[in-house]
């Protein structure tokens, strides 16, 4: 299993036939408490080319998220001084919308929900993978620039009508049944992101535990039969250690 | 604290003195205001017939003057009974009557009087007058005056017989409330007392112990039995905890100290990238594995202690029952196993979706691990199949295979934490499935049953469609 400068592509030389995500470089507020997993987190975030600073209490991290100079915050959910539900619900009230992902070590399903109900935009219970986590950042951070509802999604010559509920690849159309479409659809909604398998239970399931054996790896490969089979040019890729991109290859 | 004493101080000897008093204080009431009244209506009708008397004697005067009243009341006078009479000179002299002995001045003022008097027929022996009487005393033109009474002591002795009745009737039921306030008292007491021994030795540490129950179906033997249901809660999770913490020791130290040796053999021995490249790939793999088991012990100690009550919706079991079916039909594909949903009819129950889901999806997942593919199947089809059914109050969710299924001795064993048959040891998972499904079930108020499916397994779920409060009021 790579670590998370194989997404990066900074180490993993010889391993180019891997698909890597369209980054744009993101700012960043981490604001937890544990010295070592933040400056861990500042490090990683750096690494793959992303702008992080920290906070170490929920009151300096108040005050720095108030500039609202950044893309995405980080929020432990229990925080010296000042929680971090009460942090971004006050920024809510301020009126700054920056995307807000929790971090907690309460991993469950009504704590998320209290968690989304304060202002969260995303949840991640402790412990996470790095590859889970910038995922999941990188898709508040695009979520946050291009809101708009795209009646028609396209990668590469692959497109998905959402009204009509069709599927096309050049020329021919492609029969998906509903979660398969539903699934397609996620991932190019995010396309040129990585989508972790929690992600995709999440979204695509509506389900936020662990299934505990490879249940989403069997449908993405049942789709990716659909999509890519018969093309030259895969647009489905794995992401070793983190999930599935959907992208053009070529570009 | 003596025995009398810890009696006295029962709140239901407290209660019985409280109405003893209470009943007592009417009691009396009662009786006197009786006693005043019936002392009250004889004086009134004394006060009648001595004004009738007087109207009349007055009216013999005004017509044969002094002579004829004192005829008249001469021959009253010597009637027997407690009517007196007394008439006078201006002086004081006795003309004619039966009265003697007044309380000096009585005769100067006219009106009521209650004094005491003698009899004239009465031998003058004692010093003091023995008797009371009501007397009033008339004025007749000429200065004479004229006394008519009744003698009282009818009237007292009536009061009197009242009156003591009303004390001996008090006394008697403050003997008697007091003698049944200590009776109930102690009744009540040697019942408390024995819970109270018992809840002695259940502090001590035995959490086996029961509160005796009399079986009277009154509040004291249902506060005993709710003890009872709670030390039996409490017993469940003292033991359940125990367990966890075994298992934990066990299952949670294995990994450990595979994950320790790995690293340490690595920093140890490998000289290039790629050997560390592997053994770290391979720590984080088994770390994964270590959260797993992590997260689904805290699940179901989650679901165990309840807190997941306050999450609960109503759904339809059957949109649950075909939704995990499609999330592990490919899997099951993939395995050459056919996955069938039967849940034709909505079955609307009051749950927390997320957690009968996961508790399905693992029956599901259990299955599809240990049904044999095709070809170790001896020709047999594999087959699993999802049921979500409404039965009377109860929803039913399995999960049906055709697999080895599970030799009955062992059936109870399984659904304990951890517990994986031994000949299943091989296959990847935490072992803590169907400890997860039937927390969940219990947590809903209902029950994980795995039963022989003819050849294979069938677990169920039981889920009351109320959910927990309901099926515990």
């Amino acid at each position: 299993m790579p670590t998370y400068a194989d997404i990066n592509g900074q180490r993993a030389t010889g391993r180019t036939a891997e698909a890597q995500p369209d980054r744009v470089t993101m700012r960043l507020l981490i604001i937890e408490d544990d010295r070592d997993a933040s400056d861990y987190l500042v490090k990683a975030f750096r690494e793959v080319g992303h702008v992080a600073d920290a906070a170490s209490d929920g009151e300096d991290g108040l005050a720095m998220a108030l500039d609202g100079q950044y893309d995405v915050l980080i929020v432990d959910r229990m925080l010296p001084k000042r929680d971090g539900l009460s942090v971004i619900g006050t920024l809510r009230e301020k009126g700054i919308e920056t995307p807000a992902l929790i971090l907690s070590a309460l991993g469950q399903v009504d704590d998320r929900v209290k968690g989304l109900r304060a202002g969260g935009d995303d949840y991640l219970p402790k412990p996470y993978s790095f590859s889970e986590l910038l995922a999941r950042v990188e898709v508040l951070a695009r979520r946050r620039g291009s809101r708009t509802e795209e009646t028609v999604l396209r990668v590469a010559d692959l497109a998905l009508d959402r009204l009509s509920h069709q599927v096309r690849r050049g020329e021919d159309e492609i029969s998906l049944q509903p979660r398969e479409f539903r699934l397609l659809e996620y991932l190019m909604q995010h396309a040129g992101q990585v989508v972790t398998r929690t992600m995709l239970l999440e979204n695509v399931w509506d389900y936020h535990f662990d299934p505990q054996t490879n249940v989403i790896d069997v449908h993405i490969s049942r789709l990716r039969s659909k999509i890519d089979k018969g093309f030259s040019q895969p647009l489905l890729h794995t992401v070793r250690g983190a999930g599935y991109m959907i992208r053009d290859g070529a570009r | 604290m003596t025995a009398l004493g810890k009696l006295f101080r029962t709140t239901t000897f407290k209660l019985t003195l409280v109405y003893l008093t209470v009943f007592a204080l009417f009691a009396a009431f009662l009786l006197g205001y009786f006693a005043l009244n019936t002392r009250r209506l004889i004086t009134e009708q004394i006060t009648d017939t001595v004004n009738a008397e007087i109207t009349g004697l007055s009216e013999q005067y005004r017509l044969g003057g002094i002579r004829r009243l004192v005829l008249v009341v001469d021959a009253r006078a010597r009637r027997p009974g407690s009517s007196l009479y007394l008439v006078t000179t201006f002086t004081g002299q006795s003309l004619a009557g039966n009265v003697t002995a007044l309380a000096p001045g009585i005769l100067d003022s006219p009106g009521w009087t209650e004094t005491a008097y003698r009899r004239l027929d009465e031998p003058e022996n004692s010093e003091k007058p023995e008797h009371e009487a009501l007397v009033r005393v008339f004025q007749l033109p000429g200065g004479f005056r004229l006394l008519v009474g009744r003698d009282l002591d009818e009237r007292e002795r009536l009061y009197h017989i009242v009156l003591s009745a009303g004390r001996w009737s008090v006394a008697i039921v403050i003997v008697l409330g007091l003698a049944g306030g200590l009776f109930v008292s102690r009744r009540v007491l040697r019942r408390v007392d024995a819970m109270t021994e018992t809840t002695k030795t259940i502090m001590e540490g035995d959490l086996s112990g029961r509160l005796p129950v009399a079986g009277t179906g009154d509040e004291i033997d249902r506060l005993a039995q709710n003890l009872n249901a709670m030390l039996e809660r409490i017993e469940a999770l003292m033991q359940g905890l125990k367990e966890v913490s075994d298992n934990i020791a066990h299952d949670l130290k294995t990994p450990l100290t595979r994950l320790r040796n790995r690293a340490e053999q690595a920093l140890r021995a490998a000289d290039d990238d790629t050997e560390y490249r592997a053994a770290l790939e391979a720590t984080i793999e088994e770390s994964d594995g270590l959260i797993r088991t992590f997260n689904a012990l805290l699940m179901i100690a989650r679901a165990e202690s309840g807190q997941a009550r306050d999450d609960m919706n109503e759904f339809d079991a059957a949109e649950i029952a075909h939704d995990v079916s499609e999330l592990y039909e490919p899997l099951a594909e993939e395995k050459g196993i056919a996955l069938k949903v039967e849940a034709e009819a909505p079955a609307r129950l009051r749950g927390n979706r997320e957690l009968i889901g996961q508790a399905l999806a693992n029956l599901v997942d259990n299955a599809i691990k240990y049904t044999e593919p095709p070809a170790a199947a001896n020709g047999v089809v594999p087959e699993i199949v999802v049921r979500a059914l409404n039965s009377g109050e109860r929803i039913l969710l399995s999960v049906a295979d055709n697999g080895p299924g599970i030799p009955e001795a062992d059936r109870a064993h399984v659904v304990e934490r951890f517990v994986r048959l031994e000949q299943s040891r091989s296959q990847p998972g935490s072992g803590l499935g169907l400890s997860l499904a039937s927390a969940v079930a219990r947590l809903h108020g209902g029950e994980l049953t795995l039963e022989d499916n003819h050849p294979g397994l069938k677990s169920v779920i039981a889920l009351p469609r109320g959910g927990p409060l309901q099926s515990a009021g």
